[in-house]
Parts: structure tokens; sequence; C-alpha cells
């Protein structure tokens, strides 16, 4: 995380982004060429209803599924040109996932999950488990690196899930509504960490319906139909409640 | 109405004048709703005429003190333990303008919606930020407990409200969009959630078809 102001090049760039289902009659225009660059220490929540190309977005952005025209760049790579064998290694170095659903190993440690990541990309146990405890340490999970999922609550499985995936160098975090099956208090925990981690030098994308959890976002994306159809920045707060932010 | 109570609350603390009393009330409530001097008067002088308060000397600065009297404390008790009032909903510009736009020549009242959406939610942004610093200081400890809790607890209030009137926003859009559909089609569209409890709105209702083969 120590070069985290480094670069001023986004983390993830995509580019008229289009992805098309089907042909003919039955086409359907899941993206409709979508523009969007997230930076370093950003956090950016993309809303919209269902069927409006929140999810399409994060599995194209992160080189789950390929686009039908347009670019996804991971810090300055395009992985819509890149190789099975490439993808495959930029997703383990580079980009991490959360899903609403945990997607923990029921049979590995807090500790082993957080690692297995670097493990599969080579670096030896003991480095990868030195780096998961770090990160878990970091985050103030450090007390359960010993625990199976099976032993932790949902909120707690969540924020490991977190540290899976900002392990080591990786800098890109595709969030899909990973508070939907906690409850609000514990959401709230959630997104107060994946803030941290963004405030810390990390890239997050945020898919999420709740407006209430899209409020820790420093950009709001409306998608509708496939197409951005308004974005919200982040002013300054001191403007809202005059006086306020110096009486802290 | 509330600054009567507020008043009341703050004065059961002891006597004080009025400068003093709008400086409290203004920090307990982190300035979300201002007051000036002049309004703490004349809430004082009503309280004076009902007996809530009376005239307590003054202090060494020559600051007229007040304090609360029995019936005053009476009536803080009663307060506390009533429910607000529903009987008479506070005006809201929202409302009255999305009902004035259902079918006004020349609104296209989903752009109305989005507007106001933006709105909101840039809102929400800026309170949930204010909300992560004053958590912050309250839970390190090294805050002047009272004043900063009262202040989280108003600025949380401040996002449910928000969080309610987004959630009504993406209500109405998918009502509308459902109420413009043909009947036939309107009777195979999803009704749109009542309680907006675990969805947005449905827009891509007016597609029925297609909607199911898509994910997000």
């Amino acid at each position: 995380m120590s070069d985290q102001r480094q670069s001023r090049q986004p983390v993830l760039q995509l580019e008229r982004l289009v992805r098309t289902h089907g042909s003919g009659a039955t086409e359907v225009h899941a993206l409709r060429g979508i523009d969007l660059s997230v930076h370093p220490g950003e956090l950016v929540a993309v809303m919209g209803p269902s069927g409006s190309g929140k999810s399409t977005l994060l599995t194209l952005a992160g080189g789950l599924d390929t686009p039908s025209s347009g670019r996804v760049l991971v810090e300055g790579t395009d992985i819509t040109a890149a190789s099975r064998k490439q993808l495959a290694a930029l997703r383990r170095r580079s980009i991490g996932y959360v899903f609403q659903d945990y997607n923990l190993i029921p049979a590995l440690t807090a500790a082993e999950n957080v690692a297995l990541p670097r493990e599969l990309d080579g670096t030896s146990a003991r480095k990868a488990r030195a780096s998961a405890l770090a990160a878990l340490e970091e985050m103030g999970l450090g007390a359960l690196a010993d625990r199976f999922p099976d032993e932790m609550s949902g909120g707690q499985q969540q924020r490991v899930a977190i540290a899976r995936a900002l392990v080591g160098d990786r800098r890109l975090v595709l969030a899909d509504e990973p508070t939907g099956a906690l409850d609000s208090e514990t959401g709230e925990s959630v997104l107060a960490l994946l803030r941290s981690r963004c405030d810390a030098g990390a890239a997050g994308i945020l898919v999420t319906h709740e407006p209430r959890f899209a409020a820790w976002a420093d950009r709001v994306v409306f998608l509708r139909d496939g197409s951005v159809v308004d974005e919200t920045l982040r002013s300054h707060a001191d403007s809202l409640l005059s006086g306020q932010a110096g009486g802290q | 109405m509330s600054i009567r109570h507020g008043l009341l609350a703050l004065l059961e603390r002891g006597p004080r004048y009025g400068s003093q009393l709008r400086t409290e009330f203004e920090s307990r409530t982190g300035s979300t709703w201002p007051l000036n001097v002049g309004q703490v008067y004349t809430t004082l002088a009503r309280l004076e005429r009902d007996g809530l308060v009376a005239p307590d000397g003054e202090d060494a600065a020559g600051h007229t003190l007040y304090a609360i009297t029995d019936t005053g404390r009476t009536e803080l008790r009663e307060w506390y333990e009533r429910p607000v009032d529903r009987a008479n909903p506070p005006r809201d510009e929202l409302s009255i303008k999305l009902a004035m736009a259902v079918g006004a020549p020349g609104v296209d009242i989903r752009a109305v919606i989005q507007s106001q959406r933006h709105a909101t939610i840039r809102a929400m942004q800026d309170y949930t930020r204010l909300k992560a610093t004053a958590l912050a200081a309250v839970e390190s400890g090294q805050s002047r407990e009272r004043d900063d809790v009262a202040w989280l607890l108003v600025l949380e209030q401040l996002i449910f409200q928000t969080e309610a009137e987004a959630r009504w926003l993406d209500h109405c859009e998918a009502r509308l969009v459902r109420l413009s559909l043909p009947a036939d089609r309107r009777a195979a569209a999803p009704e749109p959630p009542q309680a907006a409890a675990e969805t947005t709105a449905p827009t891509t209702t007016d597609r029925p078809r297609t909607a199911r083969t898509r994910r997000a």
C-alpha cells in the first residue's frame, strides 16, 4: 500500500464498452457504450434498476466476460486483448472480487483463504501466509486468522473476503452487492472497511441497489438500460452543513 | 414546536441565559437547525408566559438567567413520553412537485425524478462522510461525548430520511413505467415493490421478455 499515491493513472478504464447478448429479434443490449475510469483512492458506486447492466459491467471489468466491443484497461493493460494466460495472471495479481455470498473456501482458514491467490501466483507458502496475516492485521481482522468460514459471522467473512481481494499488490476491488446478505449495521461496517481500503489507495467499484451503501462512494453512477444516465460527484461536505466539520 | 421542548430539555440541567441556550442547542444537533438569538428569546418569553420557565436572577456578567419550573419539568417528561404528532404531516416540497408533475404539459417526470435522485444521493454521500468522521471521533473516545453522540444520531436520521426519499423516487419511477404500459403487458409486468425492501425499481419491466435474460 506504500505506493498508493505514486501514479494518477486510472487503475481501471472502461472505453466505449458494449455487450450484446444474442442477435436478431432476441438481441439484448446489456451495455451500450460505457466510459468509466476509476483512480487509486477512489470508490465508485454503480446503481440502477435490475437489468440496467450493473453486473455485466462488473464481470467485464474483471475479465470474467468479453465485451462485444470497447476496451477494458486494468493498470494500463487491455484485458480484452490479453491471452488467457495473461488474463489469468492479471486476475490473480491485480483484480480482487467481493461477492454477495463471500465465496470463501470452507475447508481453509481465513489466513489460508487470503493467502490462496498469492500461492496460486507462485509465491512461497510461507511468504503468502505472511502477507495474508499482514493484510488481515491491517484491517483489524488479525484475531480471525485461524478461523474457518463457518466459525465466523457473515460480516466477518465478508471482511476477510475484502482482505483476500486486496492482498499483496492488488489495487482493484470489484464488489457485487457485498452487503446483500448482511443486516444493515453489519453491512455498514463492511462498507466502512471498503471505504478505508480505498482511502488507503485501492480503487473500487461497488455495485449496489442500496442508496445508503452507495453513499459511501466518491462517485455514484446511475445506469439505465445499459447506459450511464447520470453521475454524482461528492461535494465538499462542509458546504452542506456550514460550520460543521470544524465542530468535530 | 420542538424548539420549546429543546430549550426546556437544556434548562433541566440548570439555569441558563439566552445565547448560551442557542449555543448548546446547536452543538447538540450539529447546527442542523440553526437558531437565532431572537427565536430563543421569543420562545423563552412564551415559556415564561405559560409558566414553564421563570427568570432566575443574573450571572456575574449580567445575563438574565432562566430556570425550568415544576410545570416545565412535567411538560418535558410528557414530551419525551409522547410520540411525535403525525396528524398534520409537514408540507413536503418534493411530494408536491411530483404530484404537480404528473401529466403536466412539457414536463418529463422521469427527468424530474432523476435530477432529484442525483441531489438526494449526493446529500447522502455528504452526510455519510460527516457520519464517518463523527463516528471515528466517538469511537476513539476523545470527544465531548454527549454532544458528539447526539450529533451522530441527528446525522443518521438525515441519512435515513434521504434514503427513504431515494427509495421512494425509485418506486415512483417504477410505478409510472408500469402504469404507462398497455393493459395486457401491465398484467405480465411484476408489481413494483411496495415496501421497496429488497430491490429497487424494475424499470426494465417495459421489456418483460428480455429482462429475464439479463443479469444485473
